[in-house]
């Protein structure tokens, strides 16, 4: 292992659901401690702590902190939409390639159960009834819902949608199929929210939200927290052969924000940034697509899921709904994607979830996924987007020890 | 007759209500928000353009839930309006998948809003279908 290189030594997520008995500190020290006791280091060992927490205010780092160990370390507590977590993770590895430390602990949690659809409240104006512009736009009412939407479920059916215009077979019903899918790879998952096989028929006449995303087709509001400890190539050469071999190496690590395009002011263009991220990660990583032995990618919202097959290159430009149709997404297919059911079943604690598909993906690399092991597993891909946007993308490989 | 303001300042109302979008004078960028700079060429100068009324969905969704006060379902929709994109929802139509289909043709109408306690009447935009 090169010295410089950067690695997991240890990461775990807790179980993704309600914990109505546990506050986003017992969560994120959950899994920070379980996260430090896999990879067989303490608090002492960490020179540097990242951690995110989008909806719970800030400070989370120190909060955390006093609950698991006061060492004095930096905190750094980042905010990055949905990519929060992956944010997390990116800013350890980049103090741990600025040669600032060793190792550091990421982590991301979030309190969600029963929060509703993202995105969907709107801000009423004042009492008083008397129109006056206001904002960038000199809006005189509030203009979610009266000029398009801002609702979650809704920005992202037209992302999907616009996909289908664009290259056409991006059917409700091919929507509803991709749902099918990671709903089905959910079984497999113990530490998914939801873990229940559901039918196109059930899918599709399941409640409406904002069309082609009926519910099961939007990403599960719920509690859960993700972290992991990172260390250096070098710092890892002086610890024990079984650490060395439960090490995944992250071989890419990619944040991107949105370029400026035409039209990326009014609808969000989730492409131009997890395209590029992709591209800079398969670059880092001196791999292609075609090596990946799976793939977690962000699927908040069914529509989601088909544009990303695009934007990750695992697909042909323009050939994701041929890609979906041929299988590969599949377990059992050339590319499987979202093996943990994804964001659709597994849920979507927003600042944990860049932090569980990267374990996730390391699960597999290790070869420690039990029942639903990609057999074989040595490279994997994690990606999140965060609208507003941001993009993080983690390649992963199986250490060779 | 009443007074009446836009929902939002880039409608121009009047005989042929239409939408106005800061171009960018470098780099041609068209926006429709007060501008700091531009997000392409971070250029500082701005001229006002008139938007096409005339347009094709390029992509839509039928959203079932809303804030207080709108009405839903409601079709959002991104229309390119002669090049430019343009946000807003369809409306004299049903809002079912039957009715609002991607490449629809459309053209910008005005609708309107409310009125507050000074008698002032809010009028908005949409899209309807051309038939
Ligand atoms: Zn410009």
């Amino acid at each position: 292992m090169a010295s410089d290189d950067i690695w997991i030594l240890g990461i775990k997520m807790t179980k993704f659901g309600k914990h109505a008995d546990k506050d986003t500190v017992d969560l994120a020290a959950e899994a920070a401690m379980a996260a430090m006791a896999d990879g067989g280091v303490t608090m002492a060992d960490m020179g540097v702590l990242a951690a995110g927490c989008l909806m719970g205010g800030g400070g989370l780092g120190q909060q955390l902190q006093k609950q698991i160990g006061q060492t004095g370390i930096p905190v750094y507590n980042v905010s990055n939409a949905c990519a929060t977590g992956a944010t997390a993770l990116r800013t350890v590895i980049m103090a741990l390639k600025a040669g600032e430390c060793d190792m550091g602990l990421a982590v991301g949690v979030e309190k969600l159960a029963g929060a509703g659809l993202l995105g969907a409240g709107g801000k009423p104006k004042s009492d008083k009834n008397v129109y006056e512009p206001s904002g960038r736009y000199g809006a005189v009412v509030p203009t979610d819902g009266r000029i398009g939407t801002d609702n979650m479920p809704g920005v992202f059916a037209q992302v999907g949608m616009e996909y289908g215009h664009k290259y056409g077979g991006a059917t409700f019903e091919l929507f509803a199929k991709i749902s099918e899918k990671n709903h089905m790879h959910s079984t497999l998952n113990p530490l998914a929210a939801y873990s229940k096989a559901m039918s196109l028929e059930q899918i599709m006449g399941d409640m409406m939200i904002a069309y082609p995303n009926t519910r099961p087709m939007c990403s599960a509001n719920c509690d859960g927290a993700a972290a992991a400890v990172l260390v250096t190539g070098a710092k890892l050469k002086t610890l024990s052969l079984e650490q060395q071999r439960r090490a995944v190496k992250v071989s890419a690590s990619v944040l991107t924000s949105d370029p400026y395009e035409e039209a990326c002011q009014i609808l969000p263009n989730v492409n131009t940034l997890t395209r590029r991220a992709a591209k800079q990660a398969y670059e880092q990583a001196g791999v292609g697509p075609s090596d990946l032995n799976l793939v977690e990618l962000h699927d908040c919202f069914a529509t989601a899921e088909l544009v990303h097959y695009d934007n990750l290159m695992l697909c042909e430009e323009g050939g994701a709904v041929d890609f979906f149709n041929s299988g590969a997404p599949f377990r059992d297919g050339a590319r499987p994607v979202n093996v943990s059911g994804g964001l659709q079943s597994k849920g979507h604690p927003i600042a944990a979830t860049g932090i569980a598909n990267v374990w996730e993906v390391c699960h597999h690399l290790r070869g420690e996924a039990g029942p639903r092991q990609i057999e074989g597993a040595k490279v994997g891909l994690a990606h999140v987007i965060g609208l507003g946007s941001a993009c993080g993308i983690h390649i992963l490989e199986k250490s060779a020890a | 007759m009443s007074k009446q303001i836009p929902v939002v300042d880039y409608l121009v109302l009047g005989d042929s209500p239409h939408l106005v979008a800061h171009e960018c004078t470098s780099c041609g960028a068209r926006f429709f928000d007060r501008r700091n700079a531009c997000a392409g060429c971070f250029g500082t100068t701005f001229k006002p353009v008139s938007i096409a009324t005339d347009g094709e969905v390029r992509a839509f969704t039928i959203v079932a839930f809303a804030a207080p006060g709108v009405a839903v379902p409601f079709v959002s929709a991104v229309v390119d309006c002669g090049g430019t994109s343009v946000r807003g929802n369809i409306i004299n139509t049903e809002p079912d998948p039957d009715h609002v289909k991607l490449s629809m043709k459309v053209r910008l109408v005005t609708t309107s809003i409310g009125t507050d306690d000074d008698g002032t009447e809010a009028i908005g935009f949409g899209f309807e279908p051309i038939s």
